[in-house]
């Protein structure tokens, strides 16, 4: 089977193409069974190659399609790497991606004819580039997906395209995407400098002989994780994710919760024996998962549109992985790539639903009391925000209390400081629970009017992903249940190089239970405050002041962007335009012309037209070159 | 006699046509290009069967001891596909439209790619410096004649800047022959000799700024983006897409071979000099609200890079530049399709007058979207295994020239994502809503260029082995220090 590893990429641009030049001819129905079911059958093929992978004594496989740059010494073959790492998430994007184009048919069908099948078409082309960018064998591969799936969030983001802010919008995701990649393209460089190739394999089988420490380590291991954080929405570059909500709700589900956002944790992961030797790298990418973790909750707190407390949430969550891999728990960070994957594309599909049914309408304080019109919704986004909470039994639980059992044992500080963002979560997600699906509705009556349950095509991935989100979790139970760890076991090949690097720290089973018992305690305290605080809201219409109204207004990070970054390079590109180029340079030039116009004016007057002139002329010509030619 | 062939039909088709009128010149300059077009293909895998097939040799002025030296070496050939594939796609573009004189525009613009092809070919510096002005005299007469309403001053600003550069030239050239031992223009002969480094560095100086206004290279670039604005746009095609390349073929196939040491010299400076005005060209594209100059900007950015990849001189760089010579050529003409479309349709190139053409002409929005992408380098494109190599090739000479150098892919998707915006979404405005899609030529032409950018984005493994040995030249004149 996996040497067909091709066909679960090729098959989504297959839709790709189909969708996008078929766009006029093609009926709704046939758009949808196209796009969808290309990515319903790289989802069988996966799962297949998911099987083969786990059979015991597998060795990763490099399969090579074809040449791709091959310059001098240096060899970058257009070739996929089968591993476990790879498998896992080729079961990821496939799974949830399948779920949400099938989720998609009822969601866009309001759309055009050839809007629908445009949709389809980026959205297929999406799956495609992020299947490159992990089934990828070397950096160079990792990076054309890595743009790829930049490039369908720009188009998806500015879907439609009418509104002027949507393309901002979309503009402003792929301008600081570029800032990130511009970190990867250096990395890559330095790769190539320092050992004459980009395959992962080759790379890896090199870098021990580097030396823990090295300084190059240290510069490439920070330069790949720039393009991390560009991808990964991490301080300094997450504005964009935010933003990036203008596009329709599965696009946000798959591409900017999902899939797409945990590319940074995927390179990351896939890379982890070059952090693992740059132990400064790794703390400085603890900190930064911490910081944003925080940063990203404490704005959520304040957030009144669905879409934008989901889209915080999602940075937030996206800060505790790069957490866990700064900690080194790489087995934990992967993990939660997969818990979040479940939850948070349920949480975006339900807020879509929500969405849907209120006739566009995203602001949470003109909803309310949904529960009673939308009883599936209701319960599959309360599952959702269990979830994500970390209520025990839940996916999350253990995916999060892995990242925080890591982080007890690498800094109590950080610990305590990614409890009290945990804490933030639940505190943020029962306020949207309870002030959407509680109390009574605040919309108008055209709206109560319309309200209705989604259709089978929606709920049905609803509640697909609600199963994964309660059951999800089983494969990573904590040692202290004593049960084995699957995923651990199962992703062991891929972060086994690393461990002689790395400081294990074991918790003793005391503590552990301990740790599991205070922050489900203080969880629950946190989701009793918010029902009691939001499950009768009514919208007092206050202003918010103080730090609340700096939360509301994101630490206002955008005006500082906007005077640090992009007024500058404004008044800079203004100066070289009119000063250096048009009263400089061009002026020097103009001079010269004009010295030329000048002097040629002079030189004309010896053509004066009198043959006396000429002949004077020649024979003063010829005296000199006979005088040249004799004494010279 | 294939490469002969090469000049002779454009240069014979190009007199003929001066006498033609109306429909004929138009029909007769095409069908020339398809000719020039089979023959470079031909050409293309005679020079992978039996490259010395492709020498040729003819006494020329025997008094002054230069011959009639043409052929075709990797990078020749890639330059002469270049030509005959974008001529061809120009005339299939505006076969719609109507020039004046339309006898005298197209024979000028024959005479021109007869001029370009001998640049590309010839292997006597004379015979180098003859079509070197071949190829732009009738770009002169094309400007002033066709071009818009500040023209005249324009193509006289052109005109000055680019002659005094050739002059210098021609003293650089003139003064090595004295220096050969027989006295030959060849280009064996320039680039066995041995020349002294103090000559070699001032030497350098003449050869450069010939090839760098051409190109052209920061400070010399301030001709380009008003002659880009003032001209037709066929003749703005033939000049930002073929004839920059002039500038960037001189330095690899006749300066870094005959003056090494003075290369060598004054690496440092002509890398600074192209890094800048990475940066700087960037920068002001960002200010443009005009559609051509800001292609003209974009463009002046890109030479930049493929400047600095030249005089950089490792494997990478060179055969990332040549890649990139041919990916650009492609691409810039894609993009002055659009923009010919567009001032066809509405008569305007200010992008602050546009918006919402995506809604009403979706084949021409698709198309600017995929040249803009390409010409972003996104992977996949052609525009990507160029940036990538020069980028990585002027990494392995200073890390920290690339990385300010790369700060112009941040740059690049600002100003293109911004044109894309102003001009393709938003609401259409009353003007806008009338624009009509493209035409049967257009879409042709368009077509073609997208097939291009992604064939040679996905495989470019051709175009990097026709230029191989060209590379391998270049490269060896790195180590002459």
């Amino acid at each position: 089977m996996i040497h067909l590893v091709w066909l679960v990429p090729f098959l989504p641009l297959l839709g790709f193409l189909i969708n996008g030049l078929g766009r006029r001819y093609l009926s709704k129905s046939l758009t949808g069974v196209i796009g969808s079911g290309s990515v319903v059958a790289a989802f069988v093929i996966s799962l297949l190659i998911f099987f083969e992978v786990r059979t015991p004594g597998f060795t990763p496989q490099v399969v090579t399609l074809f040449d791709f740059i091959s310059v001098g010494s240096l060899h970058i073959p257009f070739a996929f790497q089968v591993d476990q790492l790879s498998a896992l998430f080729l079961l990821i994007i496939t799974g949830v991606g399948s779920l949400i184009h099938i989720y998609s048919t009822s969601y866009m069908h309001e759309e055009s004819n050839e809007g629908f099948a445009r949709y389809f078409a980026y959205l297929n082309l999406f799956v495609f580039s992020m299947l490159i960018l992990v089934l990828g064998a070397n950096y160079v591969m990792m990076f054309i997906g890595w743009e790829g799936v930049g490039l369908c969030s720009y188009l998806l983001i500015g879907f439609w395209f009418k509104n002027i802010n949507y393309n901002k919008a979309a503009n402003k995701a792929f301008i600081m995407n570029r800032i990130g990649d511009l970190g990867f393209l250096l990395g890559i460089f330095l790769l190539i400098q320092q050992f004459g190739s980009v395959t992962f394999t080759e790379v890896f089988a090199q870098v021990p002989g580097v030396g823990s420490g090295s300084a190059v380590l240290f510069a490439i291991a920070m330069l790949l994780f720039i393009g991390a954080m560009g991808k990964s929405a991490q301080i300094p570059l997450y504005t964009w994710l935010p933003d990036a909500m203008a596009g329709p709700t599965p696009v946000s589900a798959l591409i900017h919760a999902a899939t797409m956002v945990t590319a940074g944790i995927y390179m990351v992961a896939r890379s982890n024996v070059i952090y693992s030797m740059a132990p400064h790298i790794q703390a400085i990418i603890a900190i930064i998962g911490l910081a944003t973790a925080l940063l990203a909750a404490s704005i959520a707190l304040k957030q009144n549109d669905i879409k934008k407390v989901l889209a915080y949430s999602t940075v937030s969550q996206l800060g505790y992985m790069f957490l866990a891999l700064g900690v080194g728990a790489y087995t934990a960070a992967v993990f939660h790539v997969m818990t979040h994957a479940f939850f948070k594309a349920l949480l975006f599909l339900g807020s879509g639903s929500v969405i849907h049914a209120m006739g566009g309408e995203q602001d949470i304080r003109k909803m309310g009391g949904l529960k009673k019109w939308m009883p599936v919704t209701n319960i599959t986004f309360l599952i959702g925000c269990l979830a994500i909470a970390g209520i025990p039994g839940l996916s999350g639980f253990f995916s999060k209390d892995e990242i925080l059992a890591h982080t007890f044992g690498y800094n109590k500080i950080m610990y305590a400081l990614a409890l009290l963002g945990a804490l933030m979560t639940a505190f943020y997600m029962f306020r949207l629970y309870y002030i959407t699906f509680s109390g009574k509705f605040r919309g108008t009556h055209e709206q109560e009017h319309h309200l209705h349950e989604s259709p089978a095509a929606i709920t049905l991935p609803l509640i697909v992903l609600a199963v994964l989100s309660v059951i999800g979790g089983y494969v990573g139970m904590p040692e202290v249940f004593g049960v084995p760890h699957f995923l651990a076991e199962y992703l062991s090949p891929i972060f086994a190089p690393s461990a002689p690097y790395l400081h294990a720290h074991h918790l003793s089973h005391a503590l552990e239970w301990g740790l599991m018992g205070l922050s489900t305690a203080l969880v629950i305290v946190m989701i009793v405050w918010a029902r009691g605080k939001f499950s009768n809201y009514q919208d007092a219409g206050t202003e918010n002041t103080g730090i609340a109204k700096v939360l509301e207004n994101k630490w206002y990070v955008d005006e500082l962007y906007d005077a640090v970054i992009v007024k500058p390079l404004m008044a800079l590109s203004g100066f070289f335009q009119n000063i250096v180029e048009k009263a400089g340079i061009d002026t020097v030039v103009n001079g010269v012309g004009r010295g030329v116009k000048w002097g040629s004016g002079r030189a004309r007057l010896l053509q004066n037209g009198q043959v006396g002139f000429y002949i004077f002329a020649m024979v003063i010509g010829m005296v000199v070159l006979l005088v040249i030619s004799l004494f010279l | 006699m294939l490469t002969v062939l090469l000049i002779l039909i454009p240069l014979i088709t190009g007199l003929v046509t001066f006498g033609l009128k109306g429909q004929g010149a138009k029909v007769f300059s095409l069908l020339s290009s398809f000719a020039s077009l089979v023959v470079a293909i031909v050409a293309w895998q005679q020079f992978s069967a039996a490259p010395e097939s492709l020498q040729f040799s003819q006494s020329w002025i025997p008094q002054l001891g230069s011959q009639f030296n043409v052929g075709l070496d990797g990078m020749g050939t890639m330059l002469c596909l270049l030509t005959a594939i974008s001529f061809p796609l120009i005339f299939i573009t505006v076969y719609n439209r109507e020039y004046d004189r339309p006898g005298a525009f197209y024979g000028l613009m024959l005479l021109s790619q007869a001029g370009l092809i001998g640049v590309f070919t010839a292997y006597d510096a004379l015979l180098f410096y003859v079509f070197w002005e071949l190829a732009l005299i009738p770009v002169y007469f094309l400007c002033s004649m066709w071009g818009g309403e500040r023209a005249v001053p324009v193509t006289f600003k052109f005109f000055v800047y680019t002659f005094a550069g050739s002059l210098l030239m021609l003293v650089g050239i003139i003064y090595i022959y004295f220096q050969t031992p027989d006295h030959s223009f060849s280009w064996t002969a320039f680039t066995s000799l041995q020349i002294s480094a103090q000559e070699q560095s001032w030497l350098f100086w003449l050869f450069f700024v010939a090839f760098a206004i051409k190109m052209p290279v920061f400070p010399f670039h301030t001709w380009q983006p008003d002659t880009y604005e003032q001209s037709p746009t066929p003749v703005t095609m033939v000049l930002s897409g073929i004839m920059v390349k002039m500038g960037l073929f001189g330095v690899i196939r006749w300066l870094l071979p005959v003056l090494p040491q003075g290369a060598y010299m004054w690496q440092e400076v002509a890398i600074v000099l192209s890094v800048i005005g990475i940066i700087y060209a960037s920068c002001i594209a960002i200010m443009q609200s005009d559609f051509k100059r800001l292609i003209a900007y974009s463009s002046i950015a890109h030479i930049g890079l493929m400047s600095a990849a030249i005089f950089v001189n490792n494997e990478q760089s060179m055969q990332g530049v040549q890649v990139q010579m041919f990916n650009h050529g492609i691409n810039i003409i894609g993009l002055w399709i659009v923009v010919e479309v567009i001032q066809n349709r509405l008569r305007i190139k200010d992008m602050r007058e546009m918006g919402g053409i995506a809604a009403y002409a979706p084949k021409l929005a698709i198309v600017l979207v995929v040249v803009s992408l390409a010409n972003i380098a996104l992977p996949l494109t052609n525009g990507f295994i160029g940036e990538f190599l020069m980028f990585s090739g002027l990494f392995q000479y200073n890390p920290w020239f690339a990385a300010v150098a790369c700060v112009a892919i941040i740059l690049a998707a600002v100003y293109m994502l911004n044109m894309l915006q102003k001009v393709i979404f938003g609401e259409a405005n009353t003007l806008t809503a009338s624009t009509a899609d493209l035409k049967t030529g257009e879409l042709l032409a368009a077509a073609a260029i997208i097939a291009v950018i992604f064939f040679l984005g996905v495989y470019p493994k051709p175009l990097l082995e026709l230029v191989q040995s060209t590379t391998a030249i270049v490269n060896a004149t790195a180590w002459v220090k």
